[in-house]
């Protein structure tokens, strides 16, 4: 769109804007103002806010702003376009730094100077040009390096509810994540999304702890900040990832915690915006926008680093089928799903092995890359519990006494599985062949007819 | 010189309002702005008109231009589709690659067919000949296995002037002269372009007759489909609709595929174009590739782009049925084209029906499905297109208006079973909730295989099915020790069939597909160890007895034998309940 004045439309201000509703400002009869370009108004004060075009035409444009617009009067404020999108400028240089929701820094440097400027948005990556996900990550913790192997490059997200222990499990993989060729060429860049002041200050202490801030970008949109900021954290967070791990080379994990607030924001602005609702108030393009920040993962065919994405949402309710996880998981390759059942009964991480389910992990196991047992393994595991969940639905009824003495050996295994085989300490860093070992453990309470899913070699090899 | 069809007036996301419209045709391809976006005229009203815009449409100003192109959103159809990989309106995704890198921008045109390729042209009509639309003019052969049939463009006929001598030409070059009753001449080449929405014209529907074989023992034995028939398979996320898409693409026996990946994981795109290259066809013994079109517009790109990806998948389908070819097209997922028209019809604010839905999205949805059907095209060849959709309900509620309305115009349902998944058996097709209205159409087809028994084997382990369910509501109330051994045996053969039958392994070489003879011969030895396991209960052994009876363990292992020794397995079953007679009868 290379209009010849529009170098110079940037400096052109104007006095006084015509509505305010909420986050949404409207200006009318200015030059022709591009869709999603940036705005900036500036009160009486000389406070800058930004601001997005979120729709243009050539009586009115309409402007959803990033910052509070209380305070902000019709006739004083001055607006100016700025004849593009939001960006970040991007560099090696944000390692080690915090900024706001907005990609600015709030720690009291001064902002990295950017090798580019990268407009927060993305583009889509082209299919041809990716690379399919197959080196596993070992994250040292059973029930996922078992059972839903993590892949470099996936984008695997935990379903947790508010009072479990995601946080928690967010750290421990950060801090014992490690690929087979140990590669230390690693950033971590931490969104937060409308989570509290302590629960930012633990994930940052904790980084601090095991010494590797200097590799970690924090982007922190916290509770009391405006929502509507929250929109362009994960985005202006992610824009640094792309450049870190496809200009870079550098493998990145992108923790992006509490995606449930982000959209609360989206439905915040629709509801705003007058916008047809679909399920539960939220816009019926939910879908497409989480969908525009998990697919900023995986690995691309010009670069040696990746994008590895670790979002958490709390599922309001522990409703899993609520539009957030349930969108959610129809676009991840995955999800690790907690339960409060498990919390309750002392067993971290309270993962719930029979939803968690990890769909890269069936190219990244096996021979030669964990162990040849792994897949029948995993499948076996899942198999002979998800008949101690029937057991003990029947047992609810009848009693335990009354169990057939073959369904009492499953219970037996159902409590070492979940007590030994999925519970671990949070410090606890299991390698890939204890994690087996457990499962097999595991297996060898349940009589061999019962283990139909392990081929004859792996029965006499491993039992 | 470009013929200006507008101005813009109004962007808001992916719809564009311009004025000054009045040259402008209905659902005309158009170009927005400097950087010539695609997009597509869907509303004019006096002077002004709506475009749907298939590119993001970020920078785009009121005042730019809008120039027309004069013809509808078309697909360009022609030697060379196969086995390459476009995006939702037809762009191909390897020559972006190249132009553009990794990511893809905005403002490119790159046309569907390399136009510099050289094809070898065997022409069949002769100077004078009269031809009509769909008459072959000429063969060329593509990839190593299919003979692309050269057609006249519907709609044309007349009298052929000239015809090319065999030979090698590129594609866009004159192949023929063809003078029409007016007397105007129109010149021919490998080429036609087609627009997307419209279906192609055929002589007439044929009754379906064939099935498209799978492979796989859960839909061929119990839910089959015809060839020419429609499918949906909703499930939720994670029971493994993509999966068993991906088995069947891989498998079937139709001629070509079309893989439609819509509003879905980029991912998965790579997983197909990285797999199939690879895999062989077992019946052709070419790459799967050879026989595969991708039409891939990912979650992430352009919603208005994924809209329209769904016909332009149909008008491939049907041009290459058009050649006598039976076509499978996989729609991934249909889910994410409706949630595009709900976006889209809100952009517009249009009045919503049900869940934000547009009134006419059971409409769309009737009029994609009907794309599909077994055919007799204007040149004589049956030919067929099948449709296999996938829907997402949200929170795997069956009930929500994509899936409802998509029964209503399907005559096949694979309901994926979110239970089934969570235990890992795969494919997570439920037999409860599943059905397939192509068993009578398809009756005679497994007569003609020798399986005349077929139809009432497949009534009996359904049967038995459902008096499982029944039973296993007895058993959580009392446990399986108060049923007597004649009904516990019903559960234990059922949970044998499940094993030894339904569960498929898609990754294991000879489990992932497997012929229908063997899939007839697996159902017959269950069905017999069930028979005669009832009568030996009856005249009583136990149901203990039974279940360690050793050749129980061949029949769970029997999916994975590549030979098809099947009488020898027939009397291993047959001795043994010999032997165990002699047990009981002794006690």
């Amino acid at each position: 769109m290379k209009n010849p004045d529009a170098a110079l439309m940037k400096y052109r201000e104007y006095l006084g804007i015509d509505g305010i509703d909420g986050p949404l400002v409207v200006v009318r009869k200015t030059h022709p103002v591009g869709f999603r370009e940036l705005a900036e108004i500036r009160d009486q004060s000389g406070t800058i806010r930004l601001g997005q075009v979120l729709d243009t035409s050539r009586d009115a444009v309409l402007l959803q702003m990033f910052h509070d617009t209380s305070g902000l009067t019709l006739p004083s404020s001055r607006v100016r376009f700025l004849g593009e999108p939001l960006t970040v400028g991007v560099t090696r240089e944000m390692l080690g730094r915090v900024f706001n929701g907005l990609g600015q820094p709030i720690d009291g440097g001064p902002r990295p100077v950017g090798v580019r400027e990268a407009d927060v948005n993305g583009l889509p990556v082209n299919p041809t040009a990716r690379v399919y996900p197959r080196n596993y990550i070992q994250t040292g913790v059973s029930v996922i390096d078992g059972m839903n192997t993590l892949i470099r490059g996936q984008k695997l997200p935990i379903f947790s509810g508010s009072g479990l222990p995601h946080n928690e499990l967010a750290v421990q993989i950060t801090r014992q994540a490690q690929t087979a060729e140990g590669n230390d060429n690693f950033a971590v860049i931490f969104a937060a999304m409308g989570v509290k002041h302590d629960v930012a200050r633990y994930v940052i202490r904790s980084f601090e702890e095991s010494g590797v801030m200097d590799r970690v970008a924090l982007f922190l949109s916290l509770a009391g900040d405006p929502s509507i900021e929250r929109l362009i954290t994960p985005r202006a967070a992610l824009t640094a990832a792309e450049y870190l791990a496809y200009d870079q080379g550098m493998h990145v994990l992108v923790l992006m915690t509490d995606m449930s607030n982000y959209c609360e924001s989206l439905r915040e602005i629709s509801t705003v915006r007058g916008e047809i609702p679909s399920r539960k108030g939220y816009p019926g393009y939910l879908y497409s926008d989480l969908a525009e920040l998990y697919e900023r993962s995986g690995m691309v065919e010009t670069s040696e680093g990746s994008i590895t994405q670790l979002p958490m949402l709390t599922m309001p309710n522990d409703d899993i089928s609520h539009p957030i996880p349930d969108l959610t998981g129809y676009i991840t390759e995955g999800q690790i799903v907690f339960d409060r059942e498990l919390h309750g009964r002392n067993i971290y991480p309270p993962v719930a092995a029979l939803p968690s389910l990890s769909r890269l992990m069936k190219d990244g196991i096996g021979e030669k890359m964990t162990r040849g047992d792994h897949p029948h393994l995993a499948g076996q595991l899942f198999s002979s519990y998800s008949y101690v969940k029937d057991i003990r639905n029947l047992a609810s009824v009848i009693g335990e006494e009354e169990l057939t003495p073959i369904d009492k050996t499953y219970m037996e295994f159902g409590s070492f599985f979940e007590g030994s085989f999925v519970k671990q300490r949070m410090d606890e860093n299991r390698t890939m062949e204890q994690t087996l070992e457990l499962g097999w453990e595991a297996l060898r309470i349940l009589p061999v007819e019962e283990l139909h899913r392990m081929s004859e070699e792996e029965l006499e090899t491993y039992l | 010189m470009r013929r200006q069809v507008g101005i813009v007036d109004r962007v808001h996301g992916p719809v564009v309002e311009a004025r000054e419209c009045q040259s402008g045709m209905m659902m005309e391809l158009v170009h927005v702005g400097e950087a010539g976006l695609v997009g597509e005229i869907i509303k004019l009203s006096g002077n002004r008109g709506v475009i749907q815009v298939y590119e993001d449409t970020t920078g785009l100003a009121p005042g730019q231009p809008v120039y027309g192109t004069g013809m509808p959103l078309s697909v360009q159809l022609g030697p060379g589709l196969l086995g390459r990989i476009y995006d939702g309106i037809q762009r191909p995704l390897v020559d972006l690659k190249e132009r553009m890198g990794t990511f893809i921008s905005r403002g490119e045109q790159i046309p569907a067919l390399n136009g510099d390729a050289l094809f070898s042209f065997t022409p069949i009509t002769t100077l004078d000949e009269r031809v009509s639309g769909g008459t072959v003019i000429g063969t060329v052969p593509e990839g190593e296995r299919m003979i692309h049939r050269i057609m006249v463009p519907p709609g044309l006929s007349g009298k052929i002037l000239f015809i090319a001598d065999a030979g090698s030409y590129r594609a866009a070059d004159e192949i023929a002269l063809l003078e029409d009753d007016t007397g105007r001449k129109h010149s021919l080449t490998m080429i036609q372009h087609w627009p997307i929405r419209q279906a192609r014209p055929v002589r007439r529907r044929l009754q379906l007759s064939r099935p498209l074989v799978t492979g796989q023992r859960v839909i061929d034995t119990l839910f089959p489909l015809a060839k020419g028939g429609t499918v949906a398979i909703p499930g939720g996320f994670g029971t493994g609709k993509t999966m068993t898409q991906h088995a069947v693409a891989k498998w079937c026996d139709a001629d070509v595929i079309i893989y439609i990946g819509c509003g879905e994981r980029g991912n998965e795109m790579t997983d197909v174009l990285r797999e199939f290259p690879l895999l062989v066809d077992p019946r052709s013994g070419t790459s799967l590739m050879d026989r595969t079109i991708l039409i891939a517009n990912t979650s992430n790109m352009p919603v208005s782009a994924r809209e329209a990806s769904i016909y332009t998948g149909a008008s491939l389908a049907e041009y290459y049925r058009d050649q006598g070819y039976h076509v499978a097209v996989m729609a991934d997922s249909t889910s994410r084209w409706a949630e595009a028209l709900r976006e889209l019809s809100g952009r517009m604010e249009e009045m919503p029906a049900e869940e934000g839905f547009p009134a006419y999205l059971p409409t769309r949805i009737a009029q994609f499905y009907e794309r599909a059907g077994a055919m007799e095209t204007l040149s004589g060849y049956e030919g067929s297109v099948s449709i296999i959709g996938a829907v997402s309900p949200p929170g795997g509620d069956f009930s929500e208006p994509v899936t409802q309305h998509t029964k209503r115009f399907v005559r096949c349902f694979w309901a994926l079973d979110r239970q089934l998944a969570n235990a890992r058996h795969y494919p997570a097709i439920g037999w409860l909730e599943s059905y397939s209205e192509y068993i009578d159409d398809l009756e005679a087809y497994w007569k003609e295989q020798g399986q005349g028994g077929w139809i009432s084997h497949r009534r009996t382990i359904l049967d038995l099915l459902q008096r499982e369910v029944r039973l296993l509501q007895v058993v959580k109330l009392v446990g399986p020790d108060a049923l007597p051994d004649s009904q516990r045996f019903i559960l234990e053969v059922c949970s044998l069939f499940k094993r030894a039958f339904l569960q498929q392994d898609a990754f294991d070489e000879v489990d992932r597909f497997t012929s229908i003879e063997k899939q007839a011969n697996m159902l017959k030895l269950l069905l017999q160890y069930w028979d005669m396991g009832s009568r030996a209960i009856s005249r009583g052994a136990t149901v203990i007895q039974l279940r360690r009876m050793k050749v129980v363990q061949e029949l769970m292992k029997m999916k994975f034998r590549s030979d098809d020794n099947w009488d020898s397995l027939e009397g291993k079953l047959q001795r043994a309940f010999d032997r165990l007679e002699l047990l009981y009868e002794e006690s």
